[in-house]
């Protein structure tokens, strides 16, 4: 059914019928209110002069916290510096489960923004009713409501009349798009001063009264235990265990770190579970197969795989090709963190946790505490990315806390204990096959993802527990495996199915577990960088076969007017696919998605050079446009739109874990290198604005688009495909002497 | 017991001479500006100056800087070059997560202080420094803007680092 806003803000069918029971339309309207309902939850006025807005989206760098001040203070008609976005707080700030999926926008920003439309019309009566006059008479600035008379009445003083004590079900009216004065154009990163300055900001940088420091000893393997005693003290530190977790805790974190190293010198660490080295090895995976879906309509169905769709007697021209993407590291800058208070009865935990919420129980089933005697604070951390070491450390500052009630205790894990224990980004297989007919078009889509599984977070399990060292206690609590994800667009099959129109499809994806200690989760745009990397590098190939411009190639198999519009815009911008004449080592290349074929839409083109004597890629510039519905926050979508790219721009060409007997064998910078600045290419970034469409998150939408195009500019530069992620030069060359 | 000489502050500590700076000056002098980032010499995050000099304070012992001249980010915000590059990567919202921009602001302040310096030099320069989120384009943009205001007199401006955003 078409629907669209009418200009007071009520969802109205195409027919001119109001249309607010359908449940998808109001969970778009409303975000998160669907779940959390009650005004008050989202909004208060504590003093003069100030709003305060809570969310359960906690702040990733991302800039949630400055867009849902924008969104505030345009509806409420303040300026946004009367804003302040609440840090989130289990049982204080609504729980809006994890930060994740680009979807605080969408969820967040939705209930924000209803949430404060309907704040302004409650305030707006209530003066009406104060100054005996007709709602429609007041004029709105920054707080306070003037009518035609040079009367005034402030919305604290309004506020101060009582709670709203209202639930929200219905969307309210909206300020008109055209007398916006934040949403669209931006304020600038309301966290960044004391971040970029080096003032406290981060989970380390607390300080609590009395508060020690301590650091964690890792088994050498998954699985190895500590046979032998402990001793109780190493120089000033005292040591924490319980069976096999181990941690120093001193006075300082200098003095923790060195009794750290000292104490590893005298740990007897037995057993343990080998890594399985070839689990990235699709013959493997494919040996490790649990279970299959299909993949229909975005979502992984039980029932039978369709039939095979390729029809090999009419098609003028069947393709294969198997593309392979490693296991990834989220690679946070700054090493997890936490900070515990354990006062015999209760604990409080500052984290930088994607779901406080979520974490929260995690910690109290472990430690076997009451669920409400746990509170966990957001407070913020490097760039996680995805699920990294961030629960596991609330964990084990959680465990020290515990045996050293009364005293705060900050808690790090050491460089080498973020690379070589957080969850990995899995790897995955996708082998496609497509027929393309003789007149050019591709016919039918065969496509099989073999994936490890993308979602391993910290959700309360009926038994057992996914928090790291809750497995090494005494009793330890049983390790809960990930779940297969099945949902919508998600894990694995996130954009496995293409946006292009490839006559009959099929699409399964095939759910690998081993059983071995390898522990995979969610990793920034989770399955949608090897899927995207499959197709739209496919598409070149199937391009290629059929005679045809890659770009004339994608639009003819796509009508969607929003895809066509940003293919068309990022080839505008690079002036083209051509090379400059004479240079045979540079090319370009296209890639294109639809982040989970329903959010936002970026193409990228790059331009790369790769000389033959070494085998090593240069990106020269990236040209990529993007549109993400109705602008919220141009500069920051523009942030998450080129960091994207530079993010994925790294795992293309660099990134791989490589496993040893014992784990990831990369343990720092130097054995899991990344992108440095003089590897950066110039990026120019066009921003579509959809005002008539939901902003939605961008912050994965361009990572599978920049690997795509990476691809297919290598390609072009080297005239071999390379089908295997990272784009090494030992790769590379491997695929020239392929060709020789 | 070594004399440190911070931010033109004596600190007389109780601490060993083989300590990492990066802990006496978080842990002893209550900085915050210095991140622990691999311990190792590779991210840049622990960047200050010693004797004005940049140095990875993670992997630099106390007992060799004592009694010489360290600078965190907390004394070189509050000079001129501090001022310019700070507002600079506020202006352009220059990060994303921003636990490595302490230690770039440092590099780029030092770098600031001994104008002119080619562009080239300040990229080669901003290698010693690993973000993740990707704010890389930015923060080249920031550099460019101190080091090289005139940018068609330094080449083609194909190279690294001059994207911009349009809308």
């Amino acid at each position: 059914m078409d629907s669209a806003l009418t200009e007071d803000g009520v969802l109205a069918a195409a027919d001119g019928r109001r249309a607010i029971g359908d449940e998808s339309t109001r969970r778009r309207l409303l975000g998160s209110l669907v779940e959390h309902p009650l005004l008050d939850a989202w909004l208060a006025f504590p003093e003069e002069g100030r709003v305060t807005v809570r969310t359960g989206k906690v702040e990733l760098g991302q800039g949630i916290r400055t867009a849902l001040a924008i969104i505030a203070a345009e509806e409420l008609v303040v300026s946004p510096a009367r804003i302040d976005v609440a840090r989130t707080t289990t049982g204080s700030t609504p729980d809006e489960g994890f930060t994740a999926g680009s979807r605080s926008i969408e969820q967040s920003g939705a209930a924000v923004r209803q949430a404060c439309a309907h704040a302004y019309r409650l305030l707006r009566d209530r003066a009406a009713a104060r100054l005996e006059v007709s709602a429609d008479a007041l004029v709105a600035d920054d707080g306070v409501f003037t009518t035609s008379n040079g009367d005034t009445v402030s919305y604290f003083e309004l506020a101060a009349e009582g709670p709203f004590d209202y639930l929200v079900t219905a969307p309210a009216p909206l300020q008109p798009a055209a007398e916006h004065r934040f949403i669209g154009r931006g304020i600038p990163r309301l966290d960044l001063p004391a971040k970029i300055s080096g003032a406290p900001a981060y989970v380390p940088d607390l300080r609590l009264p009395g508060m020690r420091f301590a650091r964690v000893l890792r088994p050498p393997r998954p699985g190895a235990t500590l046979e032998t005693a402990t001793p109780a003290t190493v120089g000033s530190a005292d040591v924490v265990r319980d069976g096999s977790f181990v941690a120093v805790v001193a006075g300082s974190e200098g003095e923790a770190e060195e009794a750290a190293e000292r104490l590893a010198a005298l740990l007897d660490w037995r057993g343990g579970m080998g890594f399985p080295l070839d689990a990235a090895d699709p013959s493997y995976m494919a040996a490790h197969v649990v279970s299959s879906y299909p993949i229909i309509d975005g979502l992984a169905s039980d029932g039978p795989a369709p039939p095979d769709p390729i029809s090999h007697d009419d098609a003028a021209l069947v393709l294969h090709s198997r593309f392979t993407k490693p296991f990834l590291l989220h690679g946070s800058i700054g090493p997890s963190a936490a900070v515990a208070l354990h006062d015999g009865a209760s604990l409080t935990v500052w984290s930088h946790s994607q779901g406080v919420g979520f974490l929260g129980k995690s910690l109290a089933d472990v430690l076997g505490l009451d669920r409400g005697a746990v509170t966990v604070h957001h407070l913020d951390g490097a760039g996680c990315y995805g699920h990294n070491g961030a629960d596991d450390a609330a964990l084990d500052a959680a465990l020290v806390a515990r045996a050293c009630q009364g005293q705060p205790i900050s808690l790090r894990w050491a460089r080498a204990d973020e690379h070589r224990f957080e969850p990995l980004g899995p790897a995955m297989v996708v082998d496609l096959t497509a027929s393309l007919g003789r007149d050019g078009r591709v016919s039918s889509w065969d496509e099989d993802i073999l994936t490890y599984r993308h979602n391993a977070r910290p959700l309360p399990q009926a038994t057992g527990s996914r928090l790291l060292a809750s497995w090494s206690l005494d009793p330890p609590v049983e390790r809960s495996r990930a779940a297969p994800m099945l949902d919508f667009e998600a894990g694995g099959h996130r954009n496995g199915t293409p946006h292009y129109e490839l006559g009959a499809m099929r699409v399964v994806k095939r759910d690998v577990d081993d059983a071995s200690p390898l522990r995979t989760s969610a990793m920034r745009s989770l399955g949608a960088l090897a899927n995207v990397f499959a197709i739209e590098s496919f598409m070149d190939e199937l391009a290629s076969a059929a005679g045809a411009d890659p770009v004339a190639f994608r639009l003819g198999h796509t009508s969607d007017p929003r895809a066509r519009a940003v293919i068309e815009a990022a080839v505008e911008l690079a002036g083209g696919l051509e090379v400059p004449a004479g240079d045979d080592s540079v090319g370009r290349g296209l890639g294109f998605a639809q982040y989970e074929n329903s959010m936002a839409y970026v193409a990228v083109v790059v331009e790369l050079e790769v000389p033959a004597r070494t085998a090593q890629i240069t990106l020269r510039h990236a040209w990529i446009a993007a549109d993400a519905g109705e602008i919220i926050d141009p500069d920051g979508l523009l942030n998450q739109i080129e960091g994207g790219f530079v993010q994925a721009a790294s795992w293309t060409i660099k990134e791989k874990v490589e496993l040893g007997p014992d784990g990831p064998s990369c343990s720092d910078w130097d054995s899991y290198p990344i992108l440095r600045f003089s590897e950066i290419p110039s990026i120019h970034t066009k921003l579509i604005d959809r005002p008539d469409c939901p902003p939605v998150g961008a912050g994965e939408a361009s990572c599978g688009p920049a690997a795509g195009a990476i691809a297919n500019a290598l390609a072009q530069a080297t005239g071999v495909r390379v089908r295997d992620l990272p784009f090494r030069p030992e790769a590379i060359r491997a695929a020239f002497d392929a060709l020789d | 017991m070594p004399v440190l000489y911070v931010n033109d502050g004596e600190h007389d500590l109780e601490i060993g001479s083989n300590l990492p700076l990066l802990w006496a000056l978080r842990d002893q002098i209550g900085l915050s500006s210095p991140k622990y980032g691999c311990g190792l010499e590779q991210c840049g995050a622990c960047r200050v100056l010693v004797d004005g000099v940049p140095v990875a304070s993670c992997r630099t012992r106390c007992g060799d800087v004592a009694g010489r001249p360290v600078a965190t980010l907390e004394a070189l915000r509050a000079t001129a070059e501090g001022h310019e590059v700070i507002e600079g990567l506020l202006r352009a919202n220059a990060a994303q997560c921003g636990y490595c921009l302490p230690g770039i602001a440092v590099t780029l302040i030092w770098l600031a202080m001994r104008r002119p310096v080619p562009f080239d030099e300040v990229v080669r320069a901003l290698d010693d420094h690993l973000c993740r989120c990707g704010s890389h384009p930015r923060i080249l943009r920031v550099a460019r803007r101190i080091f090289d205001p005139d940018p068609d007199a330094a080449g083609d401006g194909s190279r690294a680092g001059h994207g911009n955003g349009e809308t």
